[in-house]
């Protein structure tokens, strides 16, 4: 638990520069490094999408946003403010 | 594969048993998408009942199932969620039924759902309810599916993991359900194993909440611990308590949420990795995928969802006439026959008042089951989550949310059921909206008042030889509606505070073929919830009006009726119009037309006289009586004819014996009825949907406020 407090922290931090599930092109892979919103991070998780799983960007809709990740086998829609949360590796 | 796996053996004795009392409850409980519906319906079939969880918006479906020839057990269909964490308001009825153990419906058994081709994240769930040790059965659905992925579960293992009998159903054919009856027929026990470990320097105070409130277990005091705030049958001391303890103890609810699911996780990938195996590396999604490129398209998925819409529009608008004018005149004839066998104020009551009113609840019925067949067909495929995903971003920057779309279409042709299409929404927050605004949109049953209207003042020109004056003026009525409700809905986002937070993360599930059963068991539920809750209320408000037209104070509709026959003489009038001569007589002498002249001085800056003021209170009824009341008190006899309300409505004078239909008027009426709500079906719907008479009432007050405001304006503007 301690080291989730201290990712969320380090997360902060990092916000700015680090890349996240938004600045994925269509068809790349990431592994999922931290979350960074820390109520919408209950249910990311819950979803499935866990530090250290891979992620791939499915699609995007016609007008960008929302999306379509893949995640832990299956097919997840989420708005782009909310892939935004998600940093990669 | 369908075989029954013996349950495993007992080690904990269990306390509630389900042959202990007379019918045991059984609460059905999965993710979303994980079959639970079908299952539901397999096991109860048509013995459903649709009924409230206390003090939310939340639908609270039973079923009694018919396990053995001679026992029965009462299922509860509780609303689908992937953890015991509630994210919104939906999901929090689930901790108020399960978090307390003295509640009426609290469950003996659960079955919980799981979607074999997504087992990992659906055991979230399940670890999390293992935990709270309520005797359980896991159904494992979608196993086909899961092999088609190249997903092989080794179901002894899991059951061996789960410590729970795990029972493979199929949600399509309905195999396994048997199994599953007998199973649930039995005494199920508590789960054997456990899959959370309550971090040491919490424990203390988990087990001071455990004893004060007396819990069986730890980890449902950990909950209270977690979620005292949302419970609902805590008292305000109990919440007080949990609340000191959790400061002192520098209890982090969120941290220690998130890694509770964390170290769920971990805990499920190790036990799975012994239980399923995965041959295929890549998931095999290849035919959504490739039809989501055309779905989904730029130009082809618009054009395919306005196609889509256009055509359930169709259905509902014209399809659904056919039923609907049967239902009408089903009724009329009925009415018809009764009146050449018995005469008589009661009589007239249960013509006009009682088969009415009843006549005016079934013909809302072709419109409701049209809709819901098609949304159920949309959500059931998937394509309502492409829906979503298409029109999130254009319906956001309203306040509204990519679902409703659907709605707000559908508002075009009546917005009774519209507004029961909402419940596809999750967000507590955007469904109130587009509940509040829906109404806006122009239905068919202001489409008399705007024909007639129009042809009364707007001349019949064309421009460029086709542009007919009188279409434009009509699609502009409907232009004003919609942009009312969308800027509403911007106003209302803005208004509405909500503690509850959106989220818009959601499953995208993989394009199916609709399940027709359960096609066909939504379009029976959305009907029977109209016109048993719904319909009750419109009903009352149509005898309530029936009798304010047809009643008036003291003997003053006897006298005004002597007085109208005694004019026929001196009048040369066909048999149509004498009736209708002394039926507005009638009229004028009754509450309503007492009531009409009391609202006079209110209505009169719109441009209205008493005798609107009639046709607003009847109207109120459904929007298209207006046609009817003016035909009667303007003495029409051919209320059918068109052109004869016309002709007469123009020959009526003010009383400077000028033209009293003024552009001014017509349009002062036409804005009116664009905006008011003028329509108690609606009310009652929405009354239903929300539960409660807060939202109803705002809506009144606001649409009303609206259409008197405009009207005052267009009218001042126009004279």
């Amino acid at each position: 638990m301690q080291q989730f407090i201290k990712s969320l922290n380090k997360a902060k931090k990092v916000q700015e520069q680090q890349k996240s599930v938004r600045d994925m092109k269509i068809g790349e892979k990431g592994i999922i490094c931290c979350l960074t919103d820390p109520e919408m991070s209950l249910k990311l998780l819950e979803m499935g999408c866990i530090p250290g799983e891979e992620v791939k960007l499915n699609s995007r809709a016609p007008l960008g946003d929302p999306i379509t990740i893949i995640v832990n086998d299956y097919t997840l829609s989420l708005r782009l403010d909310e892939a935004a949360t998600i940093k990669l590796k | 594969m369908s075989q029954v796996l013996a349950p495993p053996p007992a080690s904990v004795p269990h306390t509630t048993t389900a042959s202990s009392r007379k019918v045991a409850k059984i609460a059905l409980i999965g993710n979303p998408n994980s079959g639970k519906s079908s299952l539901f319906n397999h096991l109860t079939g048509l013995n459903q009942k649709v009924g409230n969880f206390p003090g939310v918006t939340v639908d609270k479906k039973t079923g009694i199932s018919q396990l053995t020839p001679s026992l029965k057990a009462q299922v509860i269909d509780l609303p689908g969620t992937y953890s015991l964490y509630p994210k919104s308001l939906d999901e929090k009825v689930i901790i108020d039924l399960l978090h307390d153990k003295k509640a009426d419906s609290y469950p003996d058994a659960l079955i919980i759902t799981a979607d074999a081709a997504n087992l990992k994240r659906n055991l979230l769930l399940f670890t999390q309810l293992a935990d709270l040790q309520i005797p359980a059965v896991l159904a494992l659905n979608m196993m086909d599916v899961a092999e088609k992925h190249g997903v092989k579960i080794d179901l002894a293992e899991l059951q061996q993991e789960l410590g729970v009998p795990v029972i493979p159903v199929n949600g399509r054919t309905g195999s396994g359900l048997a199994a599953l009856k007998i199973l649930l027929s039995q005494e199920l026990e508590a789960p054997k194993s456990t899959f959370f470990q309550i971090p040491e320097h919490l424990l203390v105070m988990v087990r001071q909440i455990r004893y004060y409130f007396e819990l069986s277990n730890d980890y449902l005091a950990w909950h209270y611990a977690h979620q005292y705030h949302k419970l609902s049958f805590l008292s305000e001391d109990d919440k007080q308590y949990i609340g000191e303890l959790v400061k002192q103890y520098g209890f982090q609810s969120q941290a220690l949420q998130a890694s509770e699911t964390i170290d769920r996780y971990t805990r499920i990938n190790g036990l799975l990795l012994d239980a399923m195996r995965v041959t295929k590396a890549e998931n095999n999604e290849q035919f959504s995928n490739k039809l989501d490129q055309v779905l989904t398209h730029k130009v082809f998925g618009y054009l395919i969802f306005f196609g889509v819409l256009f055509m359930i529009f169709q259905a509902i608008f014209a399809w659904a006439a056919y039923p609907m004018d049967l239902i009408d005149t089903g009724v009329a004839t009925l009415n018809a026959w009764i009146h050449t066998q018995a005469d008589g104020p009661l009589v007239d009551l249960l013509t006009d008042g009682v088969l009415a009113g009843l006549g005016g609840v079934l013909i809302f019925i072709p419109q409701i089951a049209l809709l819901f067949a098609f949304i159920a067909i949309l959500e059931e495929t998937g394509y309502m989550a492409r829906v979503t995903f298409l029109m999130d971003k254009i319906m956001r920057k309203f306040g509204l949310n990519g679902k409703s779309v659907v709605p707000l279409i559908s508002g075009v042709a009546c917005a009774v059921p519209a507004i029961m299409a909402t419940r596809t929404i999750d967000s507590w927050k955007d469904r109130m909206i587009t509940i509040f605004v829906t109404p806006l949109m122009s239905c068919s049953a202001r489409l008399p008042i705007y024909t007639i209207m129009i042809a009364l003042v707007v001349p019949e020109t064309y421009y460029l030889g086709f542009l007919s004056l009188q279409g434009l003026v009509l699609m502009s009525l409907y232009l004003i509606g919609f942009l009312a409700a969308i800027f509403s809905a911007a106003l209302l986002k803005w208004v509405l505070k909500t503690k509850e937070r959106s989220y818009f993360i959601m499953e995208f599930p993989t394009y199916k073929m609709p399940r027709w059963k359960n096609v066909g068991l939504t379009i029976v539920e959305k009907v029977k919830a109209f016109v048993f809750q719904a319909g009750k209320v419109i009903l009352a408000i149509s005898v309530i009006l029936w009798v304010l037209s047809s009643y008036g104070p003291g003997n003053a509709m006897q006298q005004a009726e002597e007085r109208a026959t005694a004019e026929l003489t001196t009048l040369d009038l066909n048999e149509a119009d004498a009736e209708a001569h002394i039926g507005g007589q009638k009229l004028e002498a009754s509450y309503a037309g007492q009531f009409g002249k009391f609202i006079e001085p209110a209505i009169r800056p719109l441009g209205y006289d008493w005798k609107i003021g009639i046709a607003l209170l009847t109207s109120f009824a459904a929007r298209e009586v207006f046609v009817g009341t003016i035909s009667t008190i303007y003495s029409v006899g051919d209320s059918e004819n068109i052109s004869t309300v016309k002709e007469k409505l123009m020959a009526e004078k003010d009383a400077n014996g000028q033209p009293f239909f003024t552009p001014a008027r017509a349009f002062s009426l036409l804005i009116f009825y664009v905006f008011a709500m003028q329509c108690m079906s609606t009310l009652a719907v929405v009354y239903r949907e929300t539960k409660g008479w807060k939202w109803p009432i705002l809506q009144l007050l606001y649409m009303t406020g609206l259409a008197y405001g405009s009207a005052f304006l267009v009218f001042r503007l126009f004279s």
